[in-house]
């Protein structure tokens, strides 16, 4: 069957892919000249037994080859190494980090998606008029804007009225279930409110095109001649064949937004994969990093294939 | 009729052959955010390469309180070191730009010289060039981008190479798609047919038709490049002897502009990104819709059901 040829061929592009991060991943932190684990072994005023005890430590008296086999079945038994910054396994670190970031991004996200499509659906309906022009120049501002910098702005202007830095207030004592929740999420408004504009402004020129493209289908003018109202028309006819393209540039975007995330862990100290990045490159942190990068180099490819698959499961015309 | 179907070249074209040139000047013309996108970059240049002669203070000097506030002296106040903000800004842009300029040179030669080669050799050549294009289009920049200027140390030189070399993905697909159809054209087949060799195609017949998308293509990049070099500088990994408009706000934001009140330290550089970012969104959108063939479509509007014609008069819409 040719649908399974096509889940087959994508699935084993994505893991080709994901072996290929693995072993940039590998070159950028050994084979570049003067790295970071290579200067490890360069202590100052070290005697030949420690730089023997630390190349053999961390593996360095091998080959390169070997070291890259070692790599690979450290890997494949999940083992990122440890940090050098708290002395756990890099993927204890990441998957605390992980769980703080999955749900500011998911608000931020969904914010966006809902936004973006009403705003993309008017500019597309009302075309050339100035709820059109409106929308767009609204969603071009919030796209231009360095997404740390739309952050920095919600903090000037919210400051006192929501909190700005951290995930939790660290004085409430043995708070409640409840006072904990409510406590996070007044935490999460604004970092997921600056993901969500950011990423508003792409989804309603995405939308608004799509839309535009079906628009101009010959179905919408044979709904349009059968009295149907505007309402019906948009949601029954034009958004669901529109929905194509939508559906896989979110899934798209969403693989780069843990990244993205980066910025705004940043601005807010949120606890999460960004601002575990962040940290590890402020504190010369290499086996964090590492394990960062391929957990969001994995995630992009992730959700590459899920756009992917999507697309094939909602266009029955793709066949190849 | 049989004749004329078998050269695309010639079943294309419609209206009466004008110059190209000509062509992407009227399209231009007829968009207002063409105009806009234009007006606001050459301003930001403007500014930015009279820095030496017309910048109302010294850059390196502190000439006023730190953290001053804006006054008719200083109309936008002064940064933690009590430097004039006019004038950082100024200097600011600069060095951004240059940053946005060099990077997207640097990825225009790898994405324009690998779409060019993928889409006018074809067969093997394409299928390894865009498989090539395929990883680095799934690898994310900016996790990449950080890695690597950790690694190298933070320079502008490296920041420069860092964000060139991963951005020319998308560069080079629409070049590879636009040159594929380009190589099939009546006239590169007859230049072909009198002996003319790869090069002599390349340069004289291929490059020249590519050339305005690319260029379209070089002030989208450019708003990337800048918005990266922002985000590069804001985590810490910018050069730090030289200001650029993403090292301006996170000095600000490491040295406490916002808790000591001091917005106009850090409004006004975002916001001049911004500019830069949407001056060349809607510069290099409005060129790409003017020049690229498959986004030029006739369109029913939804209100009036009128039907838009198809070539060069679409250019109201974005």
């Amino acid at each position: 069957m040719r649908g399974a040829d096509y889940v087959i061929k994508r699935t084993a592009f994505a893991v080709l892919t994901v072996f290929v991060a693995l072993t940039i991943n590998f070159a950028l932190f050994r084979l570049a000249p003067g790295s970071a684990v290579s200067n490890l072994s360069r202590v100052p005023h070290a005697t030949q037994e420690l730089r023997q005890a630390l190349k053999r430590q961390f593996g360095l008296d091998k080959s390169k080859g070997a070291q890259y086999v070692l790599y690979l079945k450290q890997l494949v038994h999940g083992n990122l190494g440890i940090s050098f910054e708290n002395q756990q396994p890099v993927s204890h670190n990441l998957w605390i980090a992980l769980k703080n970031t999955l749900p500011m991004v998911l608000v931020g996200t969904l914010f966006a998606i809902v936004l973006g499509t009403l705003t993309g659906v008017i500019a597309a309906w009302r075309r050339g008029t100035l709820a059109e022009s409106a929308t767009v120049t609204t969603a071009l501002s919030f796209y231009s804007m360095p997404t740390h910098w739309l952050g920095l702005m919600l903090v000037i202007l919210f400051t006192g009225i929501l909190p700005t830095g951290g995930m939790s207030n660290d004085f409430l004592i043995n708070p409640s279930f409840w006072t904990h929740i409510r406590d996070v999420a007044s935490h999460m408004v604004l970092p997921s409110l600056t993901l969500g504009l950011v990423l508003y402004g792409e989804y309603t020129l995405i939308v608004r095109s799509a839309m535009l493209e079906t628009l101009g289908e010959d179905y919408i003018l044979t709904a349009r001649a059968k009295g149907l109202t505007p309402w019906t028309i948009i949601r029954k006819h034009a958004l669901r064949n529109a929905m194509l393209p939508i559906v896989t540039l979110v899934a798209l975007s969403l693989g780069y937004i843990v990244a993205g995330a980066i910025l705004i862990e940043t601005v807010f100290s949120w606890p999460g994969i960004g601002r575990a990045v962040y940290d590890a490159v402020l504190q010369r942190d290499y086996p964090m990093l590492q394990g960062a990068f391929l957990l969001l180099t994995v995630s992009v490819v992730f959700f590459n294939l899920l756009a992917d698959l999507l697309y094939f499961k909602l266009d029955p015309r793709i066949t190849s | 009729m049989s004749v004329v179907l078998n050269e695309p070249g010639l079943a294309v074209e419609g209206e009466p052959v004008r110059s190209r040139g000509g062509f992407v000047w009227r399209t231009v013309r007829r968009r207002p955010s063409a105009t806009v996108g234009a007006t606001l970059l050459l301003l930001v240049l403007l500014g930015a390469g009279l820095a030496p002669w017309v910048a109302p203070y010294p850059l390196h000097q502190q000439v006023g309180p730190v953290f001053g506030h804006p006054s008719w002296s200083h109309p936008l106040g002064l940064d933690d070191g009590g430097i004039d903000m006019v004038t950082l800004l100024m200097w600011g842009a600069r060095i951004s730009l240059v940053v946005g300029f060099a990077a997207t040179l640097v990825s225009m030669l790898i994405g324009g010289s690998i779409g060019l080669l993928a889409g006018y050799f074809g067969g093997r050549t394409d299928v390894v060039l865009m498989r090539i294009t395929d990883y680095f289009l799934v690898i994310p920049d900016v996790p990449l981008m950080i890695v690597v200027a950790a690694i190298w140390g933070p320079s502008l030189f490296h920041i420069v190479i860092v964000i060139g070399i991963l951005l020319w993905t998308s560069t080079a697909r629409v070049i590879r798609a636009q040159v594929k159809s380009v190589r099939e054209r009546v006239y590169v087949k007859r230049a072909r047919s009198l002996g003319a060799g790869h090069t002599r195609i390349l340069v004289r017949h291929v490059v020249p038709q590519v050339a305005p998308l690319l260029i379209a293509n070089t002030v989208l990049t450019i708003a990337v490049a800048i918005f990266d070099e922002t985000a590069l500088s804001f985590l810490g990994l910018g050069d730090p002897s030289r200001t650029s408009l993403g090292k301006i706000i996170e000095n600000a934001f490491q040295r406490a502009a916002i808790s000591s009140g001091a917005w106009w330290a850090i409004v006004p550089p975002g916001a001049l990104v911004a500019v830069i970012i949407l001056g060349c969104s809607l510069l290099g959108g409005a060129l790409e819709d003017a020049l690229n063939p498959r986004l030029r479509v006739a369109h029913l509007s939804a209100r009036t059901f009128r039907l838009r014609p198809l070539v060069g008069r679409s250019a109201e819409s974005i």
